[in-house]
C-alpha cells in the first residue's frame, strides 16, 4: 500500500519536476512545480505527518504558487529565450545536478540498511494525534520562534509592500 | 514498507533537479521557482527523518522553513516586480546593469 | 462476505459510497440551479421556470442537453491544454471536498468498520476542505490567462484576489469553533455539539454568532455569489469565463454550485450541529429505533443544508452588488480583524472556563 502510494507519487513528482526544467513558459513551470507540491503534500501524509501536507497545500500550492501565477501573469512573461548564457550554464549545470544526485544517493544507499523501513501513517510518540503534538511543541518549548517568524512575516510584508509600490 | 532512503532519494532527485533548473533557465521568476523546489526537497527529507526518529521536531522544522519560504517568496516577487519596472525584462541575461 | 478480504471490502464499500455521493451531490447540483431559478422568480413577482415538466420540475434535464448538445467553441488563439484543464479543475475540486462531510449519525457496516454516512473520515478533515478550496482557485486563475484575451485576465486576476484575500478570513473564523471542540476532524466537531441539542450548538451555546457571520459573509465571496458576484456580474462585467462555450462553460457552473453546497455543509456542520436534531436526545425514546434512528439524522443534516442554499439566493435577491474596492476593503479591514477578536475572545472565555 505504502510503496504504490511511494511510487505513484514519487514518479509523478519527480516527471513533474523534469518537466518544470523543460518547458519554456514560466506559467507551465508554475504548474509542474504545483504538481510537485501536490504530490509531496501525499507523502507527508504517508510518512505520518497529516498536519504538514495539509500545510503544503494549503501554504504552499495555495497561497505561494499562487503568487507567482500571479506575478507571472501582471508581468506577462513570454517564453524564455536561449542565449549564451543558458548554453555555458547547461553545460556546466547537468553534471554538476547529476554528480550531487550521484553524491547523495551514494550516501543513502550505503546507509540503506541503518536508516530502515517507513510504516503507513507513521507512529510518532504517543496515541495523541500529529497535530496536537506539533502545537504543543510550537507553544511550549519553541513558543519564542514560533513569535519570532510572526515578526519575520510582518517584516516580510511591509518589505514586500515598500518594493512593489510606484515610485521607489 | 518503504525504505526511508528511497524516500531521501527522491528527495535528491528532486534537489538536483532543483539545483540544475537554477543553473539553467535564465527567467527570475523560474530561477526563483527552482529554489522552492530545493526547498520542497530539503522539506522532505526532514519529514523522512522525523519519520525515522519517531521525533516531532523533524516536522516543526519544516512548518518553519515553510513560513520563512512565505516570507520570501512575497519580497522576492516584489523585488522582480520591481526589477521588471525598471528594465522591462525578465531575464538574467539582460539584468547586467553593474557589469557594464 | 468471508471470500473477501479486509482490504477488499473496504475499497469496495468506499467505491459504492463515493458513488453514491457522486449521483446524489451532481443531482443536488442541478436542483439547486432550478431551486435557485423558482424562487428567484417567487421574490421577484414572477413564476420562473414552469413550462418543462410538472412545475418545472425537468427544467434541469433540459438545460443539461441543451448544453450538451451546443457546439463547443474553441477560439483560435488559446493555450490548448490549460484552456480545458481550468474547467476540470474547477469543478473536481468543488465535489472533492464532498467527500469529508458526515452527512449522518456514525453508523458502521457489518464488522468492517466502515462508515455508512461518511466517504473519509480523516483528522485533519476542515484542513482539507480549507486545502482543496484553496487549489480550487487555480481553476479560476488558469481559465482567464489560457482564454488569451486581456478581459478574462483581468477578470480572473479581480476574482482571483477576491478568493485568497477571503480564505483568510474564512480561515480564522473557524478557528473558534475548532478551539471549542478541540480538533480537526469534522465527526469530533459534530460530536461535541451534540449533547444539548439546539443549545449546544456552536451558534448558540458555543457563542460563535460572530465566527458564524464571518464565515457565512467569507463564503459567499469565496464561492463568487452576490452580494460578491464580480467574478461573473451578469451584463455588467465581463468575468473569467466569457471564452467558454457548452459543457466547459457548464463545469464551471456546476462548480459554483457544488461550491455553495459543500460550504452550506461546512455551516451546517460547524456551526448547526451537523447532522443532529435540534431537541437533542429528547425524542430518542420514540425514533431511537431501526432504520428511523438511520434516517433522521440525514433528513435533518439535509434540511440545514436547504436552509442555507435558500439563504443563499435570498441574499441573492436582496442585496446589491458591491465595488471592488469596497469589497476589497470589507475583507481585509472588517472581517480579518473580527475574526481575530473572535479567536482571541473564544481563546480567553475557553482559558477562563477550562
Amino acid at each position: 500500500m505504502q510503496l504504490a502510494l511511494f511510487l505513484i507519487f514519487g514518479v509523478l513528482a519527480v516527471l513533474a519536476g523534469l518537466n518544470l526544467l523543460a518547458q519554456r513558459h514560466p506559467i507551465n513551470s508554475a504548474l509542474s512545480l504545483i504538481v510537485v507540491m501536490l504530490s509531496l503534500a501525499v507523502l507527508y501524509w504517508s510518512l505520518g505527518a497529516e498536519f504538514l501536507a495539509a500545510a503544503q497545500v494549503i501554504v504552499y500550492s495555495g497561497a505561494i504558487m499562487v503568487l507567482f501565477l500571479f506575478v507571472i501573469m501582471l508581468l506577462n512573461a513570454g517564453e524564455e529565450v536561449r542565449s549564451k548564457g543558458s548554453k555555458v550554464a547547461s553545460l556546466i549545470g547537468f553534471p554538476g545536478a547529476a554528480a550531487i544526485f550521484c553524491v547523495l544517493s551514494f550516501a543513502f544507499l550505503s546507509e540503506r540498511d541503518k536508516l530502515g523501513m517507513t510504516t503507513l501513517g507513521g507512529d510518532l510518540t504517543g496515541a495523541t494525534s500529529n497535530i496536537t503534538e506539533i502545537s504543543h511543541v510550537l507553544f511550549t518549548s519553541l513558543l519564542l520562534p514560533f513569535e519570532v517568524t510572526s515578526i519575520l512575516i510582518l517584516v516580510a510584508i511591509l518589505g514586500a509592500v515598500v518594493l512593489a509600490r510606484k515610485e521607489l | 514498507m518503504v525504505p526511508i532512503a528511497y524516500y531521501l532519494i527522491l528527495a535528491a532527485i528532486l534537489f538536483s533537479i532543483g539545483v540544475a533548473a537554477f543553473l539553467i533557465k535564465r527567467n527570475v521568476i523560474t530561477i526563483f521557482m527552482s529554489i522552492e523546489l530545493m526547498l520542497n526537497a530539503v522539506n522532505l527529507t526532514f519529514v523522512a527523518f522525523a519519520h525515522m526518529w519517531h521525533q516531532v521536531s523533524g516536522q516543526i522544522f519544516v512548518f518553519f522553513v515553510m513560513v520563512v519560504a512565505a516570507a520570501e517568496a512575497a519580497v522576492g516577487l516584489a523585488i522582480i516586480i520591481a526589477l521588471f519596472r525598471t528594465r522591462q525584462t525578465l531575464s538574467v541575461d539582460q539584468i547586467n546593469l553593474l557589469k557594464d | 462476505m468471508p471470500h473477501l478480504s479486509q482490504f477488499q471490502t473496504f475499497l469496495l464499500l468506499t467505491i459504492v459510497k463515493v458513488v453514491v455521493v457522486f449521483v446524489i451531490t451532481l443531482t443536488a447540483v442541478a436542483y439547486t440551479v432550478l431551486l435557485e431559478r423558482k424562487f428567484l422568480g417567487r421574490m421577484q413577482n414572477r413564476w420562473g421556470p414552469s413550462r418543462v415538466g410538472p412545475f418545472g420540475l425537468l427544467q434541469p434535464l433540459a438545460d443539461g442537453i441543451k448544453l450538451f448538445l451546443k457546439e463547443d467553441m474553441m477560439p483560435l488563439a488559446v493555450e490548448r491544454p490549460l484552456f480545458i484543464l481550468a474547467p476540470v479543475i474547477a469543478l473536481s475540486c468543488a465535489l472533492i471536498s464532498i467527500s469529508v462531510v458526515p452527512f449522518g449519525q456514525q453508523h458502521l457496516i457489518g464488522q468492517t468498520g466502515v462508515d455508512a454516512f461518511q466517504v473519509a473520515n480523516l483528522n485533519i478533515g476542515l484542513l482539507v476542505i480549507l486545502g482543496i478550496t484553496s487549489v480550487g482557485v487555480y481553476g479560476i486563475t488558469l481559465s482567464g490567462w489560457s482564454a488569451n484575451n486581456k478581459y478574462t485576465l483581468f477578470g480572473s486576476l479581480r476574482s482571483t484576489a477576491q478568493m485568497i484575500s477571503y480564505e483568510l478570513a474564512l480561515g480564522l473564523s473557524l478557528v473558534g469553533v475548532v478551539m471549542r471542540a478541540g480538533s480537526l476532524s469534522l465527526r469530533d466537531i459534530v460530536n461535541s455539539q451534540s449533547h444539548y441539542g439546539m443549545l449546544s450548538w456552536n451558534i448558540f451555546g458555543g457563542l460563535q454568532v460572530v465566527g458564524f457571520f464571518v464565515y457565512m459573509i467569507a463564503a459567499y465571496a469565496e464561492t463568487n455569489r452576490a452580494p460578491f458576484d464580480l467574478a461573473e456580474a451578469e451584463s455588467e462585467i465581463i468575468g473569467y469565463h466569457v471564452e467558454y462555450s457548452s459543457m466547459k462553460f457548464a463545469m464551471f457552473f456546476m462548480a459554483e454550485y457544488a461550491n455553495m453546497i459543500t460550504v452550506s455543509c461546512v455551516a451546517t456542520l460547524l456551526f448547526f450541529g451537523g447532522a443532529g436534531s435540534p431537541f437533542g436526545h429528547l425524542f430518542d425514546h420514540v425514533f431511537a429505533t431501526g432504520i428511523i434512528s438511520m434516517i433522521l439524522p440525514v433528513l435533518w443534516f439535509v434540511a440545514k443544508v436547504f436552509g442555507f442554499l435558500l439563504l443563499y439566493i435570498w441574499v441573492r435577491a436582496t442585496l446589491p452588488r458591491f465595488r471592488y474596492d469596497q469589497l476589497m476593503g470589507f475583507g481585509w479591514k472588517f472581517l480579518m480583524p473580527v475574526a481575530i477578536l473572535n479567536i482571541l475572545a473564544t481563546a480567553l472565555w475557553l482559558a477562563y472556563r477550562g
